[in-house]
């Protein structure tokens, strides 16, 4: 459980690190936070998914992508998935 | 009816710096932006300019243009809000290549990492039409939007495309211009293997020793503007948008007609199309490529339109200064030529100091020199030629 605490706020990290890469304000990524409301769109979407997989070896489909709504959906399904 | 077009804006980005009024005060000065045979924009780093999601997702030629736009807007006095519909602006800026580096970046990841590693950004960066689709999104522009794609004369012709649809009334302002940023190890690669570009790295139009052009990147944007609704506003004219000519050589995939049968064609027809005689004209600003085919068949057009006059002409080649520009190189030259009629002084040919046979004109060797003002406002033209054959010239006037 401590190590599934720990690769979560790895991964929240990594997502937040990743989405001030694309161009976005760090203050402004918080869980709740909507890709629509960060201008985060599919494009960026895409990249993140390359960089989850590159990382943490998570495959993750256009399906899955068009799923996500806020900055906690991705943090989650990668957990989920990585775990 | 057509309407009479103005221009309100400029904005550049170049060798010299970044900013229109460092072109034309560093080219007037005889200044060099070159070095190591290379014209490459120093000084530019696109997010003291843009933000850092816009320069992300763009190729440096867009980067080049986004920022060279946004000086033409501001210069313009838009601020904020353009004076305009937004559905009454347009939008047409040029490139030869398009997003080169992007390309030659993605290959590679293509190659050593696989289809799943490429960015999806690839195409929307590598497209030749990013740069106009990505000025219009930052200033809302949403009237006709395009890229033009004739190799070195896009930019001119990008200008030419906006002077039309402002003249038919399509829309009331165009923001127009070019970018290129081709100095990529492929483009240099390439242009060097077809014997384009030349080996002593220094550019010397019209001189007996020129030995290709000096490959540059950049931007030029210019507003254009409806006179009236400029007028009605109270906008400043920075100079007059009065003719444009456009041809082709149906001759050869690189080399110009020795003649200059279609740069001359191109000249006539741009002057026809401003309704002034060839004898009004006091300036050129030259496509003066420092290749020794460009500079030969260029002086025979100048020749032939302008006749006993043409020796008396001054001729200059901001290519001299900054080098070749390619898609954006007309368009940063039609910003330099508003300003030298703006300020009634033809800017010099660097490097031009020994004469080539037959090519006999006043090239402005060296030192600027100002231009005639014979009791009307002075007329110049800017010739623009690329690879295809094809033929821009634009005709300006300094502002009444």
């Amino acid at each position: 459980m401590a190590q599934a605490t720990q690769n979560k706020q790895q991964i929240e990290q990594r997502v937040t690190d990743a989405l001030v890469e694309f161009g976005e304000e760090r203050e402004n990524i918080k869980r709740d936070a909507r890709f629509e409301d960060l201008e985060v769109d599919s494009l960026d979407l895409v990249e993140l998914a390359q960089i989850v997989e590159d990382e943490y070896g998570v495959e993750l489909a256009d399906s899955d992508l068009d799923k996500l709504e806020t900055v906690g959906d991705a943090i989650d399904l990668i957990a989920a998935r990585a775990s | 009816m057509t309407r009479d077009v103005v221009i309100t804006g400029l904005g550049a980005v170049t060798p010299l710096g970044v900013g229109a009024p460092t072109l034309i005060e560093r080219w007037t000065a005889g200044e060099s932006g070159i070095e190591d045979g290379l014209g490459r924009c120093r000084d530019f780093e696109p997010t003291d300019h843009i933000s850092r999601r816009e320069a992300r997702r763009a190729d440096r030629f867009t980067q080049l243009a986004l920022v060279a736009a946004q000086e033409a807007i501001d210069d313009a006095g838009w601020d904020a809000d353009p004076p305009y519909e937004d559905t009454d602006i347009g939008c047409v800026i040029g490139t030869g290549i398009g997003g080169i580096a992007t390309i030659e970046d993605q290959h590679i990841v293509l190659r050593e990492r696989g289809e799943a590693a490429m960015s999806p950004l690839c195409v929307p960066q590598m497209m030749p039409n990013a740069a106009a689709g990505a000025v219009a999104m930052r200033h809302g522009l949403r009237g006709e939007c395009y890229g033009t794609v004739s190799a070195c004369a896009a930019g001119a012709q990008a200008v030419g495309a906006g002077l039309r649809m402002v003249e038919r009334g399509d829309v009331s302002a165009c923001v127009v211009g070019g970018a290129e940023a081709g100095v990529t190890p492929l483009a240099i690669a390439a242009f060097g293997k077809m014997g384009a570009t030349s080996k002593s790295g220094v550019s010397r139009p019209f001189d007996r020793r020129r030995d290709g052009f000096v490959i540059a990147e950049g931007a030029g944007i210019l507003v254009l503007e409806n006179a009236e609704a400029a007028a009605e506003r109270g906008a400043t004219v920075l100079g007059r948008i009065t003719g444009y000519g456009a041809t082709a050589d149906a001759h050869h995939v690189t080399a110009p007609d020795p003649d200059g049968d279609g740069a001359a064609r191109a000249i006539e027809a741009a002057l026809r199309d401003a309704d002034v005689e060839p004898g009004a004209v006091e300036y050129v600003n030259a496509h003066g490529t420092s290749t020794p085919l460009n500079d030969r068949s260029e002086t025979e057009a100048i020749k032939r339109v302008f006749g006993e006059r043409s020796r008396s002409i001054p001729v200059s080649s901001l290519k001299s200064s900054i080098g070749h520009l390619l898609g954006a190189a007309g368009a940063v030259e039609a910003v330099a030529t508003v300003l030298a009629l703006r300020d009634g002084v033809a800017p010099p040919t660097l490097n031009y100091e020994e004469p080539d046979d037959g090519l006999d004109l006043d090239y402005v060797p060296g030192e600027s020199r100002p231009i005639e003002r014979n009791g009307r406002a002075p007329v110049a033209i800017s010739n623009s030629f690329g690879f295809g054959g094809h033929n821009v010239v634009l005709s300006m006037e300094a502002p009444e």
